[in-house]
């Protein structure tokens, strides 16, 4: 999806602020909300980290830049619980405001009418699977795919439509794209790509490269890739997205 | 019904996420779905059992044992099997090694995936969107902004965790150290070892 949460090369975000002597948490309503994400999952409101993240995706995006890392997990938690139907969005309004809340702020979560498929309980501990033999090898060119599907993709905006070479194979492992939507594990060979700055920031890049852990469905079969200090552009095969 | 809101600001009203927070809190409380306890265990965990400590230590003995860097940079999943570590989020651990001709740095664009076994929980910058967006687009810029000036000769290399492999940046000894490692002792050498430096927006 094209969401707020894909924020690689994205301009405007100003310098970046580190705090010193920074506290693990800031509030104890963090640690709460730690401790609630933890307990939620395991109650049946979602079975998987894929899931979890997609219900942050989704979150009001307003939410999301202004909230911090725990409003959006705040966000995602209530989107969770409600969609499982393990909590009713009244009902957590009703307390929200005998706490004293103020009752017109801005809410995070964003709660669907028919949500996905809850999906099955995950068939190992972890995410490593077996997956069919990899399409591709240490060294190859690879392009990434420009297919932008409304759901959970592990594929960031800016390194559509690029041609990478493989540097890392890593065998098999449960696809996100599908685990997040109850659509099963669906296990995927993955492989560390790595891309020149030019490839994705243009002539005027630093030079510096970028590597990104990306699922086999988002690549194809490239004719050729750039060398990392070529000034040109890569040929763009007739990639098929998958 | 307890209401433990946030006093951390004193003349403050807390903030509605608190209090939003501790509506679905007490909610859970009363289904039963979640322990009194989970909080108070939450941040024992992550402040006195998680933390960079762990990954200073792994830092610390590969800067002494060579055969242990070796192991680690080859298979880091395996190579910290011999600490005795918790905290998740480490299913696979690949170790960077920076060196005086490569310098590598991790992000996570997407979300903020972190090496929560070896490096606790992140910390806000982490997070935040201004270090998501930038670090991938202009590391060399932000590096430098974040005190830590590369020289052209020096390449760059970022990691957006994109997946659930682990990135953990294996910092190079402060010169004035290198040569007097085998006679320091590891808590002298951890002492010396940052999370910034782990995550690779700091030289030590």
């Amino acid at each position: 999806m094209d969401g707020i949460h894909d924020l690689g090369g994205k301009h405007g975000f100003g310098s970046v602020q580190r705090e010193q002597d920074e506290p693990v948490f800031h509030a104890r309503w963090e640690a709460k909300m730690f401790a609630i994400m933890r307990a939620s999952g395991p109650a049946g409101a979602w079975y998987s980290a894929d899931r979890f993240r997609h219900l942050v995706e989704r979150i009001d995006p307003v939410s999301y830049l202004d909230d911090g890392y725990y409003g959006r997990w705040l966000g995602g938690v209530e989107t969770g619980l409600i969609e499982a139907g393990l909590l009713d969005q009244i009902e957590i309004q009703q307390r929200y405001l005998e706490l004293g809340g103020k009752p017109f702020v801005r809410i995070a979560a964003r709660p669907v009418d028919h949500p996905d498929l809850m999906g099955d309980l995950p068939a190992a501990p972890g995410s490593q699977r077996t997956a069919a033999a990899p399409l591709f090898k240490k060294g190859d060119a690879v392009m990434t795919s420009t297919d932008v599907k409304p759901g959970h993709t592990r594929l960031p905006a800016y390194a559509r439509g690029k041609v990478g070479r493989v540097v890392q194979c890593h065998a098999g492992w449960v696809f996100p794209d599908t685990n997040a939507h109850g659509k099963g594990e669906q296990a995927q060979n993955l492989y560390t790509v790595e891309f020149s700055g030019q490839t994705l920031w243009g002539d005027s890049s630093e030079t510096m490269s970028l590597c990104l852990d990306l699922f086999e469905p988002y690549l194809s079969e490239a004719s050729f890739c750039e060398p990392a200090s070529s000034k040109t552009h890569p040929k763009k095969n007739e990639a098929s997205s998958i | 019904m307890s209401h433990d809101h946030d006093h951390d600001h004193d003349h403050e009203p807390p903030a509605p996420q608190a209090l939003r927070t501790e509506a679905i809190e007490s909610l859970l409380l009363e289904k039963g779905l979640i322990k009194p306890t989970a909080v108070d265990e939450v941040i024992a965990r992550y402040s006195e059992r998680v933390g960079p400590m762990n990954g200073a230590k792994i830092v610390a003995r590969a800067w002494r044992d060579p055969e242990f860097k070796a192991r680690l940079l080859a298979d880091g999943t395996k190579g910290i099997e011999e600490f005795d570590l918790e905290g998740g989020q480490v299913e696979k651990l690949v170790v960077l090694e920076n060196t005086p001709d490569q310098h590598n740095v991790v992000v996570c664009t997407l979300c903020s995936c972190y090496p929560w076994a070896v490096l606790g929980l992140p910390p806000k910058w982490y997070k935040d969107p201004a270090y998501r967006s930038r670090i991938v687009r202009e590391p060399r810029t932000l590096l430098a902004e974040m005190g830590t000036d590369l020289p052209e000769s020096v390449s760059i290399r970022v990691w957006d965790s994109s997946a659930e492999v682990r990135y953990m940046v294996l910092p190079m000894p402060p010169l004035e150290v290198a040569e007097k490692i085998s006679v320091m002792t590891e808590s002298e050498l951890t002492a010396l070892i940052s999370r910034d430096s782990m995550i690779g927006v700091e030289l030590l």
